[in-house]
């Protein structure tokens, strides 16, 4: 009980930092609003939807890594990360309160990013809302651990796009496959698995990566 | 080009890094050597030093 | 290491008489399947290191990832020879092998990448570690991936018939791949020891000046 009131003191944490300084919502909007924008005029006339929810899918994944970047600054800029470290609640209680404040980030995104894209360019049915949902799950366990790696090093804005997108393959797979293949299942499992796999990996080794010595 | 030149192109692609690896090994190796031979004339000296 | 080159080079090929470009297969699948034990050897000393906390491992997982990157860079290379002298293109993205080496070879770039971009320490080995064994957990699910992705990249799928092996090329691939496992285990310990050395030559250096 204790890790889950831990979890969500840390979640509502980062969420009252971001309504306070505004920093990465609006810009992860802007970001996919602007994106949309520039694939319209990217895709040539008579292209079929086919590509459009590619591009949907290159334009989440950009977003994510936007939100991403931002995710752990806060912490360095205010050596915070180290005191909660040393706090008296499991070090993978960071990592979930971490991730779940990033999921909030991503799907507020995607409030105005799907709706608008509905409206630009093509509809979406269920399964590939359901893939988006679970697509979102993944990259915001794989990417704030990923992002915490990153953000030890130099250059870490370089750093962790080229850490995250070979890791997010799979999903981005997934997610177009349940948007448009007849036999949409399969890429949700394939998404559930990963979501999975990553996720107990990344709560398992989260420890090792903040722990100084 | 023919099947032969490619069989060919691919075992000397492999010949070549191999090679090439192996060389880069080797300048290593190399380097070690004089670092260690350095080491081994600086701690004479002081073991040298030492003594008298 | 003379003994093992030797044998991949030219025992290897010695017989494969049907289609000359069959002949890559010898180099080709050896290859991948040490690329993929080499970053298997390197998550599980990534692992070890992990629960064990000795810092001996770090070094081992990274020459053992440095080793499969180098093989995984060589199977792509012979994998577009065979695809340019079997299907006449340099790029397939029908062989699900090769799209699948591309992703790892990314993705262990990237922990080049992250290992180089750390300071030195405790901290960079658990962290290169914590990405190594991403690694392995990426192998079976992009492979997935992969998979279904080609059908709605490539509705009709590609089926690569593959003939029956027969005895002797059985053995010429089973002598392939021994010779190199062989090489690539011997490169691991010659580049390990290499790397040993340096360090200990390093403190060494320090505690004399």
């Amino acid at each position: 009980m204790t890790y889950l009131s831990d979890v969500a003191a840390l979640t509502r944490k980062d969420l009252r930092v971001e309504l306070r300084a505004r920093d990465t919502l609006p810009a992860m909007l802007l970001f996919v609003l602007s994106t949309l924008v520039v694939f319209h005029f990217a895709l040539p006339e008579g292209t079929g939807e086919s590509a459009a929810y590619g591009l949907l899918w290159v334009a989440i994944v950009f977003t994510a890594l936007l939100g991403l970047a931002r995710a752990w600054v806060p912490e360095h800029e205010h050596g915070v990360l180290d005191s909660l470290v040393l706090a008296p609640c499991d070090r993978s209680a960071i990592w979930l309160g971490k991730t779940l404040a990033t999921l909030v980030f991503l799907l507020a995104a995607q409030a105005v990013a799907l709706p608008a894209f509905v409206l630009f360019f093509a509809p979406l049915d269920a399964t590939a809302l359901a893939g988006v949902l679970l697509a979102d799950l993944g990259i915001c366990a794989v990417g704030s651990l990923v992002a915490a790696l990153a953000a030890a090093g130099r250059a870490r804005e370089l750093l962790l796009p080229l850490l995250f997108l070979p890791l997010a393959i799979p999903l981005v797979v997934g997610g177009v496959g349940a948007a448009i293949s007849p036999d949409g299942g399969r890429y949700l499992l394939l998404l559930a698995l990963y979501d999975a796999i990553f996720a107990v990996l990344s709560w398992a080794s989260f420890e090792y990566v903040v722990t100084e010595s | 080009m023919s099947q032969g030149q490619y069989v060919a192109a691919a075992y000397g692609v492999v010949f070549v890094v191999v090679l090439v690896y192996v060389a880069i090994i080797a300048a290593k190796l190399v380097r070690l050597e004089r670092e260690a031979a350095e080491l081994v004339e600086l701690a004479r000296r002081r073991a040298g030093g030492n003594a008298s | 290491m003379g003994l093992a080159l030797l044998m991949a080079l030219f025992v290897a090929p010695e017989d494969a008489d049907q289609g000359v470009s069959q002949r890559i297969f010898y180099i080709h699948v050896p290859i991948a399947l040490t690329a993929y034990y080499c970053f298997g050897l390197g998550a599980w000393k990534a692992l070890r290191l992990l629960w064990r906390g000795e810092e001996r491992y770090d070094l081992e997982s990274y020459v053992a990832i440095h080793q499969g990157t180098i093989f995984g860079a060589l199977t792509l290379i012979t994998g577009s020879i065979w695809a340019k002298a079997s299907w006449g293109v340099w790029w397939t993205w029908d062989s699900n092998q090769l799209v699948l080496f591309l992703t790892l070879f990314l993705f262990y770039c990237a922990y080049f990448m992250l290992r180089f971009s750390l300071p030195e320490g405790p901290r960079r080995a658990r962290s290169s570690a914590v990405y190594a064994l991403f690694g392995v957990a990426l192998i079976p699910v992009s492979f997935l991936a992969i998979r279904l992705a080609e059908d709605f990249i490539h509705p009709t799928t590609f089926t690569r018939e593959g003939p029956q092996m027969t005895g002797t090329m059985f053995a010429t691939f089973c002598v392939a791949w021994a010779a190199v496992t062989l090489l690539a285990y011997v490169l691991y310990r010659v580049e390990l020891a290499g790397k040993r050395a340096d360090r200990d030559l390093r403190e060494l250096r320090e505690l004399l000046s």
